[in-house]
């Protein structure tokens, strides 16, 4: 039985300097790279695979696999993208990551791109997070002068080029495809598969994409072995992986921990909901995975737990909301974000979005009329599963769920304004002086 | 590009264009506040050389085009007429195809922002954690609303989305630098610090240099800052500081063996 808590990837983040390369060597930094250099890119993949490591950007498909799905007989060249575009509602794990040890992620680009054949990898990084670029930046100069990228690294003949790439805003972006597209220079909208990114991906050549958490797990992996890493975790959910935790609790938080720890578990280490208040209503993994309520503290915090409860672990972003929240308001700030996000593609995503925020808006002051619940559903149901790119299926997941475990609430809005029925100034973490109202 | 943009859309000159054949007409009055006929610029040959290096660092030239917006904005303080026209003529695509990317994207201005561009989260955690009311308390300040800036050109607004920073909620960004777990009377003495050039430093980040600065650094300039501020956020390291006093650790690789 592995300790509830397992700092791995953030084991350093106490450090004095820790993004700098000597701090990072320091705790036996890139000695999983120069393991790796010794072994052939197949045993890497191999390693990999057996670990069971998952994608930690949401979809959690198998990372091991997704590297083997590249054609090495393809005469183009391959890259690998690493997405670090974190943009989902709740989601707060690899920009601290970034701006403590860049280099693990470094590493474990170097790592992968040996052993899928890279022979260049982007970062694609949300711009509106300058400190971060500036240490990976910095870190990735660091690497190159270090000989651990560019030419014939540490002499293996291995040659990678690292570049870090700024986007400009757009949450769209976080989807693989229309990430492609923006690192393209292009509007970032997302593209019809097949061809997968896999065959036909930046440039139209075999690609990785990987989300920053799964790459930089990557290190420990090869450092330890696969053995290890599954010592942490469920039979079927391995290793350690970073809950975030924020809202309406004590203490919020990054909590790194063997998957299948329970929110119970999570909140009693923290000190449990802010003082004098209940949980209402949580996301286990971003604004996009139905919400849960109080009945699932006890639920395993992995793909497989989630998936049983009908949500998704996702970005194992804990959003805590406590009982002075409106799930009214809260759902249509999401599905505002939806609205503002949508790329315009599809029909279904750009339009239900606008008409999803209309209605929502009704319910919140009060005048949605009798039925307007059964709409809200039905324009969801127009949405979901009708468009390219998961954008939409979240911007749905939201409100169903919602409405689900809180149909009242919404029923309510028929007649009573949100903010009579949960005063806003209750939820806010300071004392509010100024007018009520429901915002700009 | 300037003789399309400025034709104007609605109005007389869409009725003189409907008589000649055309039936279109414009719903938007204007161009979303941005003065097309403002062609100022500062971009000089400076620019276009490391507009030109920019493009050089990709295998396809055309991947640096939100770099060399970045780049524009640093120079230009809004993606500017003569931004497009030498964006596009690098490149060797057309205007319209610049103007395509440089309006999908929320970072890039039309409209002058100010020195100091601020952002307050009101998606939907930081919202109901007290977010709504910290972006009505900014407005009042400053005397604008999101989108607006300054008439002094000291600030600029803006109601931004969900900035990863959930766990320092409610969050407030100036020029993209974190600044966390803000109250009005926090936002009050930031605001002032600012207009006054005194020194504010991020709560996760380096002393606030300016907008401009900061897209300089995003566009693949870095500015030497990266060792300013700390390894880690205190919420950051809740987790580790929580295993550290119970002794809890992963297990060691020999454990595994």
């Amino acid at each position: 039985m592995t300790d509830p808590l397992t700092p791995v990837l953030t084991a350093n983040w106490g450090d004095e300097q820790a993004w700098k390369l000597a701090s990072y060597e320091r705790r036996g930094g890139y000695q999983g790279m120069r393991a790796a250099l010794r072994m052939t890119p197949p045993e890497v993949i191999s390693l990999v695979k057996d670990s069971g490591l998952r994608g930690r950007g949401g979809a959690g498909f198998p990372t091991g696999m997704k590297w083997s799905f590249v054609p090495q007989d393809n005469p183009n060249p391959k890259y690998l993208v690493v997405n670090s575009d974190e943009s989902e509602p709740g989601t707060c794990k690899d920009m601290p990551l970034l701006l403590a040890s860049p280099h693990t992620l470094v590493e474990g680009i170097v790592i992968a791109s040996y052993a899928i054949g890279v022979s260049h990898a982007f970062i694609y990084c949300r711009g509106e997070v300058l400190h971060v670029i500036r240490r990976l930046q910095q870190a990735v100069r660091e690497a190159y002068a270090a000989g651990y990228a560019g030419s014939n690294i540490l002499g293996s003949g291995f040659d990678l080029e690292i570049t870090v790439h700024a986007g400009a805003g757009a949450y769209i972006c976080g989807e693989e495809t229309a990430l492609l597209d923006s690192l393209e220079g292009r509007r970032g909208q997302p593209r019809l598969r097949p061809p997968f990114p896999a065959v036909a991906g930046l440039y139209a050549c075999p690609t990785v994409i990987n989300n920053v958490e799964s790459i930089a797990s990557v290190p420990a992996i090869v450092k330890n072995g696969s053995e290890w890493f599954k010592q942490m975790g469920t039979e079927k959910s391995n290793g350690m992986t970073i809950y975030s935790l924020s809202g309406h609790v004590a203490r919020p938080g990054q909590f790194e921990a063997p998957l299948g720890v329970t929110l119970r578990t999570l909140l009693e280490l923290s000190g449990g909901i802010r003082a004098g208040h209940q949980l209402k209503f949580w996301t286990p993994g971003g604004s996009s995975t139905p919400i849960l309520t109080d009945e699932h503290l006890d639920l395993s915090l992995d793909y497989e737990g989630m998936a049983g409860a009908g949500t998704m672990l996702g970005t194992k972003a804990l959003q805590i909301f406590d009982e002075t929240t409106s799930v009214v308001r809260t759902t249509l700030r999401w599905v505002e974000f939806y609205k503002h996000e949508s790329c315009g593609k599809c029909t279904p995503c750009r339009e239900g979005t606008w008409w999803l925020v209309q209605l929502l808006h009704r319910f919140e002051a009060g005048t949605a009329v009798d039925g307007d619940v059964d709409k809200l559903l039905d324009v969801c149901d127009n949405i979901g599963g009708k468009s390219f790119c998961a954008l939409a299926d979240g911007a749905v997941a939201c409100v169903t769920s919602a409405v689900r475990h809180f149909r009242t609430e919404f029923e309510a809005g028929y007649s009573t304004p949100a903010w009579e029925l949960f005063p806003y100034r209750e939820s806010a973490l300071f004392e509010v002086r100024e007018r009520e109202g429901a915002g700009v | 590009m300037s003789d399309l943009s400025n034709t104007g859309v609605g109005g007389t000159e869409s009725a003189h264009a409907g008589e000649q054949g055309h039936g279109f007409e414009s719903f938007f009055p204007d161009s979303g506040g941005v003065d097309q006929s403002d062609a100022s610029t500062n971009i000089d040959d400076e620019t276009i050389a490391e507009l030109r290096e920019l493009a050089g660092r990709y295998p396809q030239a055309r991947s640096a085009l939100l770099p060399m917006l970045h780049l524009v904005q640093s120079v230009d303080g809004r993606i500017s007429p003569r931004g497009i026209e030498v964006c596009a003529e690098i490149l060797g695509i057309t205007t319209a195809q610049v103007s395509g990317v440089a309006t999908f994207y929320t970072m890039y201005k039309r409209r002058p922002a100010g020195k100091h561009h601020v952002g307050v989260c009101t998606t939907a955690l930081c919202a109901v954690m007290g977010g709504d009311y910290l972006l009505d308390h900014v407005c009042s300040k400053l005397g604008i609303r999101p989108d607006e800036t300054t008439p002094d050109g000291t600030f600029s607004l803006e109601r931004i989305e969900c900035n990863a920073a959930c766990d320092y909620a409610p969050v407030m960004m100036v020029n993209w630098e974190f600044m966390d777990n803000m109250t009005p009377e926090k936002a009050d003495e930031l605001l002032d610090r600012l207009a006054a050039d005194e020194p504010v430093a991020s709560s996760r980040g380096a002393t606030i240099t300016s907008w401009r600065e900061a897209e300089r650094v995003l566009a693949g300039f870095p500015d030497g800052r990266a060792d300013e501020g700390p390894t880690a956020g205190e919420a950051s390291k809740l987790g580790l500081n929580i295993a550290a006093e119970h002794g809890w650790a992963a297990p060691t690789a020999e454990e595994a063996k």
